[in-house]
């Protein structure tokens, strides 16, 4: 019967990771531009996170601890499966607690902690290039970030306003990196974006399928597009989360039951224990109990 | 009380057991076994070989058994598997030419050298579903006469004798040889480049791509000069060793399309080529590709690019079925995040709409200004 | 050219990970941190013996980042030690005599420089397909201040090299005003070293 290979420290071959880490050198050296790389097939689907798994298995190392989260959740499925992966090939320490980690994977949230600078944010992106939509060909868009030519997306956006009064996008809301290139921040929420500007921690790329890798240094220029008359802002949430009460953070629609019944939750939930942990509580936890706040049932939650 | 979401490690492993218990199904059914997979569903572990882009029947039909006859999925198992492979180097190019041939047709000639030999075909089969297959029957020895010796020559080779067709896409002596898996794709690719693409390709993908180039999406005039299936020795170059070394043998399928002629000032007219060369015996497949292998060449012969099957980044782009499946399932997981960032819109944009209708304003005379 | 043991020198066969694995990884976690925070200060400890004239640093980078897909373009000593072979034995990068094709250039020390311009620089539409430099330099410490601002760097940091070549904050404005395009800067001494890429902005500050 045919042999199975064994699999060297974090899957990948050291060939493999080679390439990718100049991919992450380049990547770094000129911030918001998306390096073409030669992505492997993983054991995941792609679409599911390879590339931002590759990115990570390219870097860690046994004295890192690794945090994976997908919708800023450590306990949602494809986090769950992502972690196990790399406890099963790096044997590396794990942890849901943002503090502690050196490296955090994360799809589609930036956690609520202000990260520092012994930590790598890993973003998983399934479109890296913001123009695609708009454009899809890629000879097309390559030549638009080569030329610094983005009218395209100035023009999307002013579409938007006016049709709708306001700038459509709520998610993967392009920006501008270092004075530069305009980059797809992948789909977090416009609310992370300001996350962005100016971090701490570096923040790497990775799309497997799309097979792009790009980089956002420590410090660097992050701004969101928009218009002199119709400034970025992001969303608000006028009610603190429902079980610790964190205000100005980014909250989870908990639909309660088949009458309408909602409320809302942290969507960081590491961020919400931890508040928990340290007596903070929101209203439903509160002594005087739920009906204080007219929970369930109440639909304004975010205006 | 409102509990937050917690459990989805174990939601995960009751999952994986009830796959595999599915997987097993009823436990007073005898197992299948890899072999009987190999031998008794041949095509469809040719398809996951070729597809997979790696040539290992009894990986290919694990990898089936395993998927539970989602084939898109056994290809998925064993690309992955192919990844972790350590690679030696390129093998010399297939000698299609020296196959020992177990089936070859020509549309083009009533008869020719080497002659038109079926071969374990479905062609002239009546689809009519047969009873026998759902009992062990006796099955007939097949019939059997001593095999040609020598070289069955290409028709392309008949062709080329008058200067007919054109040459065989001879590459520049020091073209490095392209692969996809190494280096990310540009476009425009080279054919090489080309030609692995569309050989690791999704067969219904590149069948509905062809099969639209004959209705008239990207007309090619296509005939089939020939299909041969068989083996073919595949051969590596050891520099220690001053010569090449054979590895074996492996069975693939080869279909040369002759294509809508075309001449130029210069030269007189010769018809053009399409090509296919599949893993396995995957002539559905190997057809497919070559009528698309032409229809991609359009820029080559000063065609007008019109169709969607001469759209060389629109067909790479979606050929792979890994990705294609990766992405379009990817649509699963959780995307609650943004989706909330988009109900919060909506919410918002309706109280909008709401307030100007009720003061009596147009609301999307409202919105423009 | 084919390669066999007897045309090996010993220097070529030994001096190179003893764990490449994970002396791959350390070496490239202090290179992306390096790269990414231009200016920082990093010191190699694992254990590599690079041919002289080639520095501790410069041999750790070339052993974790260089392999078969990067052509690697030594300067003359480093092209006539036997730095070639031991690239080859332990990396298997070719040696190529092109500057503009290098994925990576090692420079020795004291070399005349006046332009990256022979370098790759990258294109418009792949400024990634660019070299990185290694220049190998007296010190990283103990000259005259330059200061660093620029993505990575929170305001403004210091460095004081030594042995920098002399018009070299002309190179660097030259290759800054290529942006997307230009080449990166690795600066070795002995087991340290420090990144400069091509967005950094450096301006003298002593005269």
């Amino acid at each position: 019967m045919t042999e199975l290979a064994t699999y060297n420290f974090a899957y990948l071959d050291e060939q493999t990771k080679r390439m990718i880490r100049r991919a992450i050198l380049k990547a770094i050296a000129i911030p918001g531009y998306q390096v073409p790389f030669a992505s492997r097939e993983m054991p995941m689907p792609y679409g599911w996170g390879t590339g931002g798994v590759q990115l990570t298995a390219a870097i860690i190392g046994p004295q890192d601890v690794l945090k994976v989260i997908d919708q800023g959740a450590d306990d949602t499925t494809n986090a769950v499966s992502i972690r196990a992966f790399f406890q099963k090939v790096a044997n590396v320490a794990v942890t849901t607690r943002t503090e502690e980690a050196t490296i955090i994977q994360t799809r589609h949230r930036i956690p609520e902690t202000k990260l520092n600078a012994n930590q790598v944010l890993v973003y998983q992106v399934p479109t890296p290039e913001p123009l695609r939509y708009l454009e899809p060909r890629e000879t097309e868009t390559r030549k638009m970030h080569a030329l610094e030519e983005y009218g395209l997306m100035h023009v999307k956006l002013y579409e938007d306003i006016a049709r709708n009064g306001r700038i459509a996008t709520t998610y993967a809301y392009p920006v501008k990196v270092a004075g530069r290139y305009v980059m797809d921040p992948s789909p977090t929420p416009k609310f992370d974006n300001p996350k962005m500007h100016l971090s701490d921690a570096l923040q790497l790329f990775g799309a497997g399928r799309e097979k792009r890798i790009y980089a956002v240094p420590p410090y660097t220029e992050v701004v969101s597009l928009d218009f002199e008359d119709h400034p970025f802002e992001v969303q608000r949430f006028d009610k603190p989360c429902t079980l610790c009460g964190a205000e100005q953070v980014y909250l989870d629609e908990v639909i309660l039951d088949d009458k309408g019944g909602r409320m809302f939750v942290c969507s960081d939930t590491d961020f919400c224990e931890d508040r928990r942990a340290h007596g903070h509580v929101g209203p439903m936890l509160a002594p005087n109990g739920p009906a204080a706040d007219g929970l369930p049932g109440s639909k304004e939650a975010a205006e | 009380m409102y509990v937050a979401v917690k459990g989805g490690e174990a939601a995960i492993a009751n999952a994986h057991r009830l796959l595999a218990d599915r997987r097993r199904g009823d436990r007073s059914l005898p197992a299948l076994g890899i072999d009987q997979i190999v031998e008794q569903l041949a095509l469809g572990v040719d398809r996951v070989m070729a597809e997979a882009s790696l040539y290992d029947r009894t990986l290919a039909a694990l990898a089936v058994r395993q998927a539970r006859g989602d084939m898109i999925e056994a290809i998925f198992l064993l690309r992955a598997y192919r990844t972790t492979l350590p690679r030696f180097g390129y093998s010399q190019p297939l000698d299609t030419a020296a196959m020992k041939i177990e089936r070859r047709i020509s549309a083009t000639y009533k008869d020719l050298p080497g002659g038109q030999l079926l071969g374990p075909t479905f062609d002239y089969t009546h689809r009519l579903l047969d009873p026998s297959l759902l009992t062990d029957e006796e099955v007939d020895e097949p019939m059997q006469r001593p095999a040609e010796e020598g070289r069955v020559m290409r028709v392309s080779e008949i062709l080329d004798q008058e200067g007919l067709i054109e040459g065989d896409g001879a590459m520049p002596v020091d073209h490095e040889i392209g692969d996809l898996t190494r280096k990310p794709l540009e476009f425009p690719m080279s054919r090489d480049l080309r030609l692995q693409a569309l050989a690791r390709g999704d067969e219904g993908f590149l069948l509905a791509l062809g099969y639209s180039t004959q209705r008239g999406y990207g007309r090619t005039h296509p005939f089939t000069g020939e299909i041969r299936i068989g083996e073919v020795e595949v051969e590596l170059d050891v520099p220690e060793l001053g010569f090449a070394v054979s590895l074996g043998r492996i069975q693939v399928t080869e279909c040369q399309m002759v294509n809508q002629f075309k001449g130029s000032a210069k030269a007189p007219p010769q018809f053009t080529r399409g090509y296919g060369l599949v893993f396995g015996q995957s002539e559905r497949k190997a057809m497919a590709m070559s009528l698309v292998d032409r229809a991609l060449r359009a820029d080559e012969f000063g065609e007008d690019v019109t169709a969607p099957a001469q759209d060389e980044e629109f067909v790479i782009s979606h050929s792979d079925n890994v990705q294609a499946t990766g992405f379009v399932e990817h649509l699963k997981l959780p995307h609650y995040v943004d989706f909330q960032a988009e109900l919060d819109l909506v919410r918002r944009m309706r109280r909008d709409f709401e307030a100007a209708r009720d003061s009596g304003m147009d609301p999307m005379t409202e919105a423009a200004e | 050219m084919s390669l066999t043991p007897s045309t090996f020198g010993n220097d070529a066969l030994t001096g190179g990970f003893t764990d490449p694995v994970f002396d791959g990884q350390s070496v490239f976690k202090l290179m992306m941190d390096a790269m990414a925070r231009p200016g920082t200060l990093q010191t190699i400890s694992t254990e590599v013996a690079p041919p002289a004239p080639l520095g501790i640093a410069a041999g750790a980078i070339g052993l974790t980042l260089c392999d078969h897909d990067t052509p690697v373009w030594l300067s003359t000593s480093l092209g006539r030690s036997s730095l070639p072979e031991w690239l080859s034995f332990h990396t298997g990068a070719p040696i190529i005599q092109e500057r503009l094709e290098a994925a990576f250039a090692f420079i020795e020390a004291g070399m005349a420089l006046s332009s990256f311009n022979q370098f790759g620089i990258g294109t418009q539409e792949y400024p990634d397909r660019s070299t990185t430099i290694i220049l190998e330099i007296e010190s990283l410490e103990g000259g005259k201040d330059l200061a660093l601002s620029g993505p990575g760097i929170n305001g403004v940091s210091m460095i004081a090299p030594v042995g920098l070549p002399d018009s070299f904050l002309r190179i660097w404005n030259d290759n800054r005003a290529l942006f997307p395009r230009g080449a990166d800067l690795v600066l070795t001494a002995g087991r340290q070293f420090l990144c400069l890429p091509r967005t950094t902005k450096i301006i003298a500050t002593e005269m």
